[in-house]
C-alpha cells in the first residue's frame, strides 16, 4: 500500500489537498481537504446588506457574479424587494455568460492536460491535424498552416529550456491516448479558448461595468440604466454589440468546444466507467428567479437516486444538515449535523503545524464542513443538473442529452462517471449559449415596448424594512447549487450563512464516516504510477473544484439564526 | 526566444509597445526601447503565489490584451510556478517553485495575490504543508522584484476587514523592510499589471510610486479628477434614484454613495476589458478598492461620503457642487482627512513568526 499527498491540485481555484492510498494499481481510499479558511460570514456580520454582494462576489473571482447574484436574491427575499424584469434578465445574462466562459475555461485550462499531452503535440503532422479538425467541426482556424504554425509555437516553448506554464506536466504517462493530430487540434484550441474567453466576458463589461467582478447589483435590481435616448445607458447600440458577442460565443462553443468535448470522450471510453461516487444527485434548480412557478425553471429542482434515474424526488432544504466531525472545527455533540441555519462555527485547527508531510486522516482534516441532505451525500454540477432536468422532463435538455449518448454510444447511467461530468457540462454550455440569446432578444423586446425600469426602489431606504426579518438566496452556479441565507435586524446584517457547491462536493467524511462525493469518485480509479497521479488528476478536475468558495464559517455564536421556510423554496 | 518575430506579426507587436508607452505615460521615443526588451533571448522568469484569495486577480490578468493572453503568459514570459494555469501539480509543482528559487536566485519577479493570514501559525492557509508565510518569504526575499497583485496582497483585502478572523494582512506588513511595488484594485487592472511588468523588463527598474508604493502611472490620478461625469458634480447634477432620468442621463453618482473622491486610479481612462466599460460608466458609484482598507473606511458604500463619520467634511452635494473652487477644496480635504484615518487605522506591521519546526 502507498501513501500518497498531491498538494497543491493545481489548475483549479484556490487550495485543495488529496490523500489517498493505492492498493494493487488503484485507489483503495481517498482524502480530500480544504487547506484555506478566511472567513466571509464572520466579515458580514453588522453590516448593511445592500453592501453584501459586494463582499460576498468576491468569495471567488472564477465564479465571478455568482456570489452576488444569490447575495442580492437572499436580502431581496427578506426585505420584500422585486427586482424589475429588465434586471432580472440582465442577471440572467450575466449568469448565462459566466456559464459559458468559466465552463470554456474549465474545460481548455483547467482540464484538457488531464487527458491532452503537450509534447506529444509537438510531433504530430499538421496536414493530419487538419483533416482530423475538418472532419470534426466547420471551424475555419483549421488549415495545414495554422496547425504548423502551432505546433512550431509549441515545440519551440516546450524545448527552450523554458517550458513556463508546461513544465513538469506528467508528459508521457501511459495514460494518456490520444494521437500526436488529436493533441495538436486541443492545444491549438487551448490557446484559442484563453483569447476568446476575454471577448465573451466583455458582455459583463457592458452590463456590470467590468470583469473580474462586475460593480452593477443592486438590491432590488441593477445599477446600469436603461435608455435607448442615451450615450450613459444601455441603449440599442450597445445591446447590439452585446448580441455579436453572444452569437460568435456559441458559434465558438458549437464549433470548437463541444466538438473537441466528444474528441476526449471518444478516446477514453473506460472513463464512463470511473469516478462514478454515489450517484445520488441535487439541484435546487433556476432561470428564470424570481419566480413563483418552480416548474417553470429551465432547471429543474429536485433529486435522484440511482438506480432510479427516471425518477425525481421533491427537494426539501429543511433536510440539510452539516457535519464537523471530520472538519476543524467543533461542535457540542459532533455526531449530529445542523441545519444550515442552526449552525455553530468554532474553528478548531487541529492538524498538523506547518511544514507536515501528511494530515491525520483519522481525525479532522479539512477546512471543508460535511454537507449532507437528509443524512445522504448529494453531488451537485452540470451533472447532477442535467440528470434532474432529464428526469424531471425538461425537453431541451432531454433533445441534447439524448443525442449526445447516441453520438458516443452511450447509456444514461454511464454519465455517472469522471467523464460524464465533462460531457454534462459541454451539453449545458450548449443550452446556455442559446437560452443566451432568448433573454437577451427578450430584453430589447421589453426595452422597445417601453419599459426602461432597471430597479425596485421601494424597499431601497432601510427604513422601509421590518425591523427583523430573513431570506434565502438560491443560484444554481456553474458548479452546482449555491445557497445564501440571512438574517437582518435594525437594517443590519445578524447572520449571513452560504453553503457552495464545491463544498458539497469536496466535502470530507460525516459522523457516519460517509465519504464525500471526490472520495467516493476516486475509490477504485486506477493509478498506473503513484509518483505521477495523472488519473487521481482527472476524477478530481472533472468536478472542477472552486476551493475558495467551499470555505465558509456559520454563525460563531450558535444559536437559532436562520428558519428556512420550506414554502419559501 | 522572442514573442514578436515567431508569433505576431511586426505591426501587432510595436502597437503593444506603444500602447504599453501610453498607458506608462512615456513619450513614443521610448517604444524601440520596449520592443528590443521584450525580444531577449532569455524570457523573463515569474512566479505567481497564491495565498488567501479569489482568484480574481489571476482571472483579470487573464484578461490582458495585446499582446494576446496566450503570447503573454507563454512566449513573452516564463511562468515557472502559478498554481491556476500550471500543467504540473502536487510534488512536482512545488519542485518548480524551488527550483526557480535556487536557479534563478535574485532574476525572478515575484508577483503575490491574496493576503497572509498570520494568527494560529498560519494553519488558515497552507499549500504542500507549508504556510502562506513560509513561501511568502523564501519565495520573495530571493526574487529580484515583488509586485503584489489586488487588495489583498496590499493591505489584506476583505479577509482582513472587520474583525479579520484569521490576523490576514498585505505582504509589506508580513514581511517588513520587503521593498514591494503595490497593484491594489479588487481585482486589478489586467492592463497596469502588464504595463508594470513591461517597464521592469524593459528599464530594470520598477515605475515612479506613490507612498504606499503604487506606480504613479495607474495610481496618481483621482478618479473624481478623471471621471468623465465630473461637470455634472460641477454643475451640482446628481443622480437621486437607480434608474431615474439623472441616472440614465449619466449624471453624476456622488449621491449614491461614489467612492471616486479620494480614490487613486486610473479605470476614468484605460477603462475594464479591452476599453470596454468601467464602474462609473455603467452606472454604479466607484467603491474605492485601489484605497486601503477600503472594505471598511468606504463602507456603506452607499452613504454619499461627507457622511462617513471622520472625514469632518459637512458640505453638503449640492454646496460642493456649486463652484470649482469649492470642489478642489473638498478633495484635498477628503483626500487628506482619508490618509489621515488610514494612517491611523492601518494596522501595525506584525513580526512574521518564526521558522517552524522541522516536518511532522
Ligand atoms: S462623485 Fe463619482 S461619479 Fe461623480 S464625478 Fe466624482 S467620481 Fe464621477
Amino acid at each position: 500500500m502507498t501513501r500518497i499527498a498531491i498538494d497543491p491540485v493545481t489548475r483549479i481555484e484556490g487550495h485543495l489537498r488529496i490523500e489517498a492510498t493505492v492498493e494493487g494499481g488503484k485507489v483503495a481510499d481517498a482524502w480530500s481537504s480544504s487547506t484555506m479558511f478566511r472567513g466571509m460570514e464572520i466579515v458580514l456580520r453588522k453590516r448593511d446588506p445592500r453592501d453584501a454582494w459586494l463582499f460576498a462576489q468576491r468569495i471567488c473571482g472564477v465564479c465571478t457574479t455568482v456570489h452576488a447574484l444569490a447575495s442580492v436574491r437572499a436580502v431581496e427575499d427578506a426585505v420584500g424587494s422585486n427586482p424589475p424584469l429588465n434586471a432580472r434578465l440582465i442577471r440572467d445574462v450575466i449568469a448565462g455568460t459566466q456559464y459559458v466562459q468559466d465552463h470554456v475555461i474549465h474545460f481548455y485550462h483547467l482540464h484538457a492536460f488531464d487527458w491532452v499531452d503537450v509534447a506529444s503535440a509537438t510531433k504530430a503532422d499538421p496536414a493530419a491535424a487538419s483533416r482530423l479538425a475538418q472532419s470534426i467541426s466547420a471551424w475555419p482556424k483549421s488549415s495545414p498552416g495554422y496547425f504548423q504554425e502551432i505546433r512550431d509555437k509549441i515545440a519551440a516553448i516546450v524545448n527552450s529550456g523554458q517550458p513556463g506554464l508546461f513544465a513538469n506536466g506528467y508528459w508521457g504517462h501511459p495514460a494518456y491516448r490520444l494521437s500526436p493530430e488529436a493533441n495538436l487540434v486541443l492545444v491549438a484550441h487551448y490557446l484559442e479558448a484563453l483569447d476568446w474567453q476575454r471577448e465573451i466576458v466583455r458582455v459583463q463589461a457592458i452590463l456590470g461595468g467590468k470583469n473580474p467582478h462586475p460593480q452593477t447589483y443592486l438590491v432590488g435590481g441593477m445599477a446600469i440604466p436603461i435608455d435607448p435616448d442615451s450615450q450613459a445607458a444601455l441603449n440599442f447600440a450597445r445591446l447590439d454589440e452585446e448580441r455579436t458577442i453572444l452569437e460568435s460565443a456559441k458559434t465558438f462553443v458549437e464549433q470548437v468546444y463541444l466538438p473537441d468535448a466528444v474528441l476526449v470522450a471518444s478516446h477514453y471510453p473506460e472513463w464512463f466507467g470511473y469516478g462514478a461516487g454515489h450517484k445520488t444527485y441535487m439541484a435546487y434548480g433556476d432561470f428564470p428567479q424570481p419566480s413563483g412557478d418552480v416548474s417553470s425553471y429551465r432547471f429543474a429542482r429536485g433529486i435522484v437516486r440511482y438506480p432510479n434515474e427516471a425518477g425525481v424526488d421533491a427537494f426539501d432544504p429543511a433536510k440539510i444538515s452539516e457535519y464537523v466531525t471530520r472538519s476543524w472545527y467543533a461542535y457540542p455533540d459532533e455526531r449530529v449535523g445542523l441545519h444550515p441555519s442552526r449552525g455553530e462555527t468554532n474553528p478548531t485547527y487541529t492538524g498538523p503545524q506547518p511544514p507536515f508531510e501528511f494530515l491525520n486522516v483519522n481525525d479532522k482534516y479539512s477546512w471543508l464542513k460535511a454537507p449532507r441532505y437528509d443524512g445522504e451525500v448529494m453531488e451537485v454540477g452540470p451533472l447532477a443538473r442535467l440528470l434532474v432536468s432529464y428526469a424531471a422532463g425538461r425537453p431541451d435538455i432531454k433533445n441534447v442529452l439524448d443525442g449526445a449518448l447516441r453520438t458516443l454510444k452511450l447509456q444514461r447511467a454511464d454519465l455517472s462517471s469522471t467523464l460524464g461530468r465533462v460531457v454534462a457540462r459541454a451539453l449545458e454550455t450548449q443550452l446556455m449559449s442559446g437560452w443566451l440569446l432568448e433573454w437577451h432578444d427578450e430584453l430589447v423586446a421589453n426595452v422597445a415596448n417601453g419599459d426602461l425600469a432597471v430597479h425596485d426602489g421601494s424597499r431601497w431606504e432601510p427604513s422601509s424594512w421590518p425591523a427583523e426579518c430573513e431570506g434565502w438566496g438560491s443560484h444554481e452556479a456553474p458548479r452546482g447549487s449555491l445557497g445564501h441565507w440571512v438574517r437582518i435586524e435594525s437594517g443590519a446584517i445578524a447572520n449571513y450563512q452560504a453553503v457552495m457547491p464545491t463544498t458539497w462536493n469536496a466535502s470530507p467524511r460525516d459522523a457516519r464516516g460517509m465519504r464525500g462525493p471526490y472520495e467516493a469518485a476516486l475509490l477504485g480509479t486506477p493509478v498506473a504510477d503513484p509518483q505521477r497521479p495523472l488519473e487521481i488528476l482527472r476524477t478530481v478536475h472533472s468536478f472542477d473544484p472552486c476551493m475558495a468558495c467551499a470555505v465558509h464559517v456559520l454563525d460563531p455564536d450558535g444559536g437559532l439564526v436562520v428558519r428556512v421556510e420550506d414554502d419559501a423554496w | 526566444m522572442s514573442f514578436a518575430a515567431d508569433s505576431l506579426d511586426r505591426r501587432t507587436f510595436i502597437t503593444f509597445c506603444a500602447t504599453m508607452a501610453a498607458t506608462l505615460a512615456l513619450p513614443e521615443s521610448y517604444v524601440p526601447a520596449i520592443a528590443k526588451a521584450l525580444q531577449s533571448a532569455k524570457r523573463p522568469v515569474l512566479v505567481w503565489l497564491a495565498f488567501s484569495d479569489c482568484a480574481g486577480c489571476t482571472e483579470s490578468f487573464l484578461r490582458a490584451s495585446n499582446p494576446t493572453v496566450s503570447d503573454l503568459i507563454l512566449n513573452t514570459l516564463s511562468i515557472n510556478y502559478h498554481e491556476t494555469l500550471m500543467a504540473a501539480s502536487g510534488e512536482d509543482a512545488e519542485a518548480l517553485l524551488s527550483r526557480t528559487v535556487g536557479d534563478d536566485r535574485g532574476r525572478y519577479i515575484a508577483v503575490v495575490e491574496g493576503a497572509i493570514p498570520t494568527k494560529d501559525n498560519g494553519v488558515y492557509c497552507t499549500i504542500g504543508g507549508r504556510s502562506a508565510i513560509d513561501i511568502a518569504r523564501e519565495v520573495c526575499s530571493n526574487a529580484a522584484a515583488v509586485i503584489t497583485v489586488g487588495a489583498c496582497a496590499f493591505f489584506g483585502g476583505w479577509p482582513a476587514s472587520r474583525p479579520n478572523p484569521t490576523g490576514a494582512v498585505g505582504l509589506q506588513d508580513a514581511l517588513r523592510g520587503l521593498k514591494v511595488i503595490n497593484l491594489p484594485g479588487c481585482p486589478p487592472n489586467a492592463v497596469n499589471i502588464t504595463a508594470t511588468l513591461v517597464h521592469f523588463l524593459t528599464f530594470g527598474e520598477m515605475p515612479d510610486t506613490d507612498a504606499q508604493s503604487r506606480p504613479l502611472f495607474a495610481y496618481g490620478t483621482q478618479i473624481h479628477d478623471s471621471c468623465e461625469r465630473r461637470a455634472h458634480y460641477d454643475a451640482g447634477e446628481f443622480v437621486d434614484a437607480w434608474g431615474d432620468e439623472a441616472h440614465r442621463k449619466g449624471w453624476c453618482l456622488y449621491k449614491m454613495g461614489c467612492k471616486g473622491p479620494g480614490t487613486y486610479h486610473n479605470c476614468a481612462s484605460v477603462r475594464w476589458n479591452d476599453g470596454t466599460s468601467w464602474p462609473i460608466g455603467a452606472g454604479h458609484g466607484c467603491i474605492g478598492c485601489s484605497e486601503a482598507g477600503f472594505w471598511d473606511e468606504n463602507t456603506p458604500f452607499y452613504r454619499r461620503l461627507p457622511d462617513v463619520p471622520g472625514f469632518g467634511v459637512q458640505t453638503t452635494a449640492n454646496e460642493v457642487g456649486l463652484g470649482i473652487v469649492a470642489v478642489t477644496a473638498t478633495a484635498v480635504a477628503v483626500h487628506g482627512v482619508i490618509s489621515i484615518v488610514r494612517d491611523r487605522l492601518h494596522p501595525e506591521p506584525v513580526d512574521p513568526p518564526p521558522p517552524s519546526a522541522g516536518k511532522s
